[in-house]
């Protein structure tokens, strides 16, 4: 039962003595170990984690505990977590023992969670399936033939699997939601600014958020407070009140934007049906709500999200930090061959691509164009929460697709993003809930709210998971 | 024979004098160490972002104001993208379109005393690189971050200047202002301020510009007029010869006294500029502004005006003076105590400015008051004592034995200016030298020095030296 | 679901890519250079896709939310974590990053 246990029962059962914090961390630290065909992790910090469960057990000894007291939790390895390798699932980073830590990772060590390690991911975030990792692809615990999603494979699929009670993970143009809707999990892309990015390995510097993912809404809000709030350090951090999902939910007004439901297979549409039937027995109606730019939405990202990433990048050069060249003649050499040889094919496309929309000539038709859409996609948004109060749209144009099906067809995956981005671009907050399978593999749904309405979200989350069980399924192992 | 018209422009790089850099908080003072000043931030590891120092922000509105500028309601940084191993981010945070500061005007004093209103096109903000140090590791560089990220406040001319004195004294009153405003220490031998200049050369009277150099970094005032001076005759030799002038970078060797071209760098020049996303737009509010213009002290061009039309200065003594704040601060203590100015102008730029530079230490380490000196100036126009005798109390002072009324009465130093008294002695030496008053009375004035050197031998030197001349003409034409 | 794709003259080739290489000093194996001709080129007709919406008079955004920069006090920290910098320097000597010799 522990390991598919959420974070809620997890507190329970260390308050109420039925297991010890160092106990936990073994018992997840054994099943990382019988689990590494899934690739999820790409450090365990074994002696890390047994140490901050001891003094966790003092703490819960001595009755002085928070939500997360205890709770192992493992960080995407883009979150810089000092003494431990941090490497990006990058070959230019796989050597970076990072000096500091990152503002996330330092509030919820704080907040008393113990770190397991440090989760997989796409290379440099980039990617929607977890296969571009210099350590190899991240399976999906449902069927080890299929991607997890991504860019947070690893975060989604541990937790799927058990190995970890909620992990952090990153979401640029649907790094959360997408792989957590592949994994049958929860997870939410918190409103642009909420959370700090100081210390987030930057890939598209507007549109990153660091969030949980977790087993329910519940623990995903429990996350969010641990790390949410006013960050000095990161410029673009918001000062907002504290998310307070814990009270019942409201009956709202959810919106239904067609631009969304249109192409949507007709599976999949069985399977959102049926959780729009479920909202509505909760009490809450439905009204069309109208998002005329969606279309343009992943034309938009991905210059913006290419031009922003493709600078980011560039302090990567062997010079301070990182990989570096073996020999180089000069100093162009050296840039160039540490570079080529630490970026994967995925991550120079996209620098490539995002230096093409940045160079003289183009900047106007391509960078200031896509600027442009994105504020009227925002304002598309904008206009729609004066008719509804949250928007609920699919995730995904499917369920998790097989290794390799995608990796040759570039277009194809940046297609995978299509109702994820919009909510990026516009940097609103936005819920991925498991409700339900299509051909034995989880579905997710999206909840879209305005700025700063993770309430909103994650209280009607918790309320559709007081409803239904889709949650709380996990995939069946021998040795379970 | 074409008469040929320079056409230059500036671009001066001033660091500003904050505590922290602009977007880290890592001190501004560099450690020895090489990189010990250099936090996460400036080294560029993943994950780190930038936070803007309020205090550059304030600096660079105090200079718009200064030369009464338009100040931006709202400005951005941005990205300017290129490799260069002292340059850690691989980009620099600037400003392109909406920089902090707009137009002004900054008036500069030529050498014939002319003052001209050259154009400020606009002063941006932005980060300083490291430094590459060429090492004795054989076909290495090294690099030194303590430098990156320093604010600089960069300041664009308008292509106003037409001589290299014009272009030097533009740098200069631009050195002037920046010290005066305390937005920058003016330390020249640091690279505390870095001049580069674009300058092309047109026939008199032709409204087209000519292809222009860039002259990088230049860093004395000096070397600026001659770094100029040799690329507009190397331009005009040029065109003269029928070649043309091609765009390049340029750097000026002060030991031969010539520009040679930089070794071209591939780097090409898109620098692909876009709003950097880690930083929001930047609010100027009136608030803010208002708030800085409080600050802003007497400026340079102010003061030389009150010095010259006021207190009757030369241009040469106005400009010595407000070089350096400190010696205009000290000199507006000591003109204070209602004093002959042109007599404190003497004293600092004199005997001041020669005992510094005997004793090589700074102006901040004077010795003497600006009070004091005001007193000693005062007893010599109150004859209390001689012009002479002021000297070797200065020395004195200098050695801090006193004050100037303790030396003058401990000493017995007060001027003599007893006629009777002076009467006396004066009688005495004629007498004692019966031939050289013949001199004298044949015809050789010059011997008059003679008798003055002995009263004052016997006054031990406090004989007034007016009273002692008079008394000495009426006796010795009698 | 593909969205609607239109080309507008824009072309990626070889020149373009030696510049983008340039710009981003990154190098690519000749068959790697092919497919990232290909691979640019369908992503390049995706963003001209954008070029089909009006956008007249319409702000670019930089910012999801609309506001604007706080500023820092200007005091500096004391304390700096140098050797754990300089320990994961990949070449460091007397405290100086090193790179092959740089020319001006």
């Amino acid at each position: 039962m522990i390991p598919y246990a959420n974070v809620a029962q997890l507190r329970s059962g260390l308050d109420n003595g039925e297991f010890s914090a160092e106990e936990l961390a073994y018992f997840y630290l054994s099943r990382i170990d019988a689990a590494t065909d899934l690739n999820c992790f790409i450090t365990v910090d074994q002696e890390g984690v047994i140490a901050a469960a001891k003094n966790a057990d003092k703490a819960i000894a001595k009755k002085s505990v928070g939500p997360l007291t205890g709770i192992p939790i493992a960080h995407k390895d883009l979150f810089c977590t000092e003494g431990l390798l941090t490497s990006c699932a990058s070959h230019m980073l796989n050597n970076f023992v990072a000096p500091y830590d990152a503002t996330v990772v330092d509030r919820l060590r704080k907040a008393g969670a113990i770190t397991l390690g440090k989760t997989n991911m796409d290379e440099f975030a980039m990617g929607s399936s977890n296969e571009t990792s210099f350590y190899g692809a991240v399976k999906n615990p449902w069927d080890r033939t299929c991607v997890p999603g991504g860019s947070s494979g690893g975060s989604a699929a541990a937790i799927a699997a058990g190995l970890a009670a909620a992990c952090t993970g990153s979401d640029t143009g649907g790094s959360i939601r997408q792989p957590a809707s592949f994994c049958g999990v929860t997870g939410l892309k918190p409103t642009y600014g909420r959370v700090s990015r100081y210390g987030m390995i930057a890939f598209a510097s507007s549109l990153d958020q660091g969030g949980p993912l977790a087993r329910t809404a519940s623990d995903a809000g429990t996350l969010l407070n641990a790390i949410e709030g006013y960050d000095p350090n990161d410029s673009t951090s918001a000062i907002a009140d504290a998310t307070d999902f814990r009270s019942a939910s409201q009956p709202l007004k959810i919106g239904i934007p067609a631009q969304y439901w249109n192409d949507l297979s007709a599976s999949l549409t069985k399977v959102l049906d049926e959780a729009r039937l479920t909202l509505e027995s909760l009490g809450h109606r439905f009204v069309p709500v109208d998002l005329p730019h969606t279309n343009a939405s992943t034309a938009a990202y991905y210059v913006i999200a290419g031009a922003e990433a493709s600078t980011n990048l560039s302090r990567y050069d062997g010079v301070r930090y990182g990989h570096r060249a073996a020999s180089a003649e000069s100093l162009e050499n050296l840039y160039q061959v540490s570079r080529s040889e630490g970026f994967g094919s995925e991550v120079k496309r996209r620098i490539l691509t995002g230096t093409y929309a940045l160079s003289v000539g183009y900047y106007e038709a391509y960078y200031l164009k896509a600027q442009q859409i994105r504020r009227l996609i925002r304002q598309d948004f904008l206009d729609a929460f004066l008719q509804a109060d949250v928007i609920l749209t699919p995730v995904a144009p499917s369920t998790a697709f097989k290794r390799d099906e995608l990796m040759e067809d570039p277009i194809m995956m940046y297609q995978q993003d299509i109702y994820t981005t919009p909510a990026s671009l516009a940097g609103l907050p936005a819920l991925s809930l498991p409700c339900g399978f299509s051909d034995r593999m989880p579905v997710g749904m999206q909840l879209i709210g305005p700025h700063f309405g993770e309430a909103s979200l994650l209280k009607l989350g918790r309320q559709y998971q007081d409803e239904t069980d889709w949650h709380a399924l996990h995939p069946v192992y021998d040795d379970d | 024979m074409t008469e040929w018209e320079p056409v230059i422009g500036l671009e001066v790089h001033v660091q500003l004098a904050t505590r922290s850099k602009i977007f880290s908080r890592a001190a501004t003072t560099f450690g020895k160490y090489p990189n010990s000043n250099a936090n996460a931030v400036d080294i560029a590891l993943p994950g780190v972002l930038p936070v803007l120092n309020e205090e550059a922000v304030r600096m660079a509105i105090k200079f718009g104001l200064a030369i009464d500028a338009e100040i931006a309601p709202s400005c951005r940084f941005d990205r300017k993208n290129y490799f260069y191993p002292d340059l850690p981010k691989g980009y620099q945070i600037s400003q392109l379109d909406q920089p902090i500061v707009g137009r002004g005007t900054l008036p500069i004093f030529l050498v014939d005393g002319s003052i001209r209103e050259i154009g400020i096109t606009r002063a941006h903000l932005e980060e300083d690189a490291g430094k590459s140090i060429h090492t004795e590791y054989e076909g290495l560089t090294g690099i030194d971050l303590n430098r990156a990220g320093t604010p600089l406040l960069e300041i664009v001319s308008e292509p106003e200047l037409h001589s290299a004195n014009e272009a030097a004294a533009c740098f200069r009153e631009l050195h002037s202002l920046v010290t005066a405003l305390e937005i920058c220490d003016g330390n020249l031998n640091e690279g505390s301020m870095r001049c580069d200049a674009n300058i092309s050369i047109r026939p008199r009277g032709s409204k087209i510009l000519g292809q222009r150099t860039e002259i990088k970094n230049v860093n004395s005032f000096r070397f600026v007029e001659k770094a100029l001076r040799y690329e507009i005759e190397r331009q005009i030799s040029v065109l003269e010869s029928g070649g043309d002038v091609v765009l390049e970078t340029r750097l000026y060797d002060s030991e031969r006294d010539e520009t040679r071209s930089m070794r071209s760098k591939e780097s090409s020049d898109d620098y692909r500029y876009f709003p950097d996303p880690d930083l929001l737009p930047v609010d100027i509010s009136d608030d803010l502004i208002e708030s800085v213009r409080v600050t802003v002290p007497e400026l340079p061009a102010e003061k030389r005006n009150r010095y010259i039309v006021e207190l009757g200065l030369t241009n040469y003594e106005a400009n010595r003076l407000i070089e350096d704040p400190k010696v205009s601060r000290y000199f507006d203590e000591a003109a204070q105590r209602s004093v002959d100015a042109k007599l404190a102008a003497n004293w600092i730029l004199g005997e001041i400015s020669a005992a510094l530079k005997r004793d090589e230490i700074d102006f901040a380490e004077v010795p003497i008051s600006p009070g004091e000196l005001g007193k000693l100036i005062q007893r010599i126009e109150d004859e209390t004592i001689s012009g002479k005798i002021a000297k070797s109390i200065f020395e004195s002072l200098w050695k801090k034995e006193g004050s100037v009324d303790g030396i003058i009465e401990s000493r017995g130093l007060q001027q003599l200016s007893n006629a009777t008294e002076l009467e006396k002695v004066v009688s005495q030496i004629i007498d004692d030298f019966p031939d050289q008053v013949r001199q004298f009375r044949d015809g050789k004035e010059k011997i008059l020095g003679f008798f003055v050197g002995h009263v004052m031998k016997a006054t031990a030197g406090r004989a007034n030296p007016k009273q002692v001349n008079e008394i000495l003409q009426r006796e010795l034409r009698v | 679901m593909r969205p609607p794709t239109s080309s507008s003259g824009l072309k990626v080739d070889q020149q373009t890519i030696d510049k983008l290489l340039l710009l981003s000093q990154l190098s690519l194996l000749p068959e790697d250079r092919e497919k990232l001709l290909g691979d640019l080129s369908s992503i390049v007709e995706l963003i001209d896709f954008m070029q089909t919406i009006d956008t007249e008079g319409v702000e670019p955004l930089s910012h999801p939310l609309e506001v604007t920069q706080r500023l820092r006090a200007d005091e500096p920290e004391t304390s700096l974590d140098q050797e754990q910098y300089q320990a994961i320097a990949p070449q460091i000597r007397d405290g100086l990053y090193l790179v092959p010799r740089v020319l001006e």
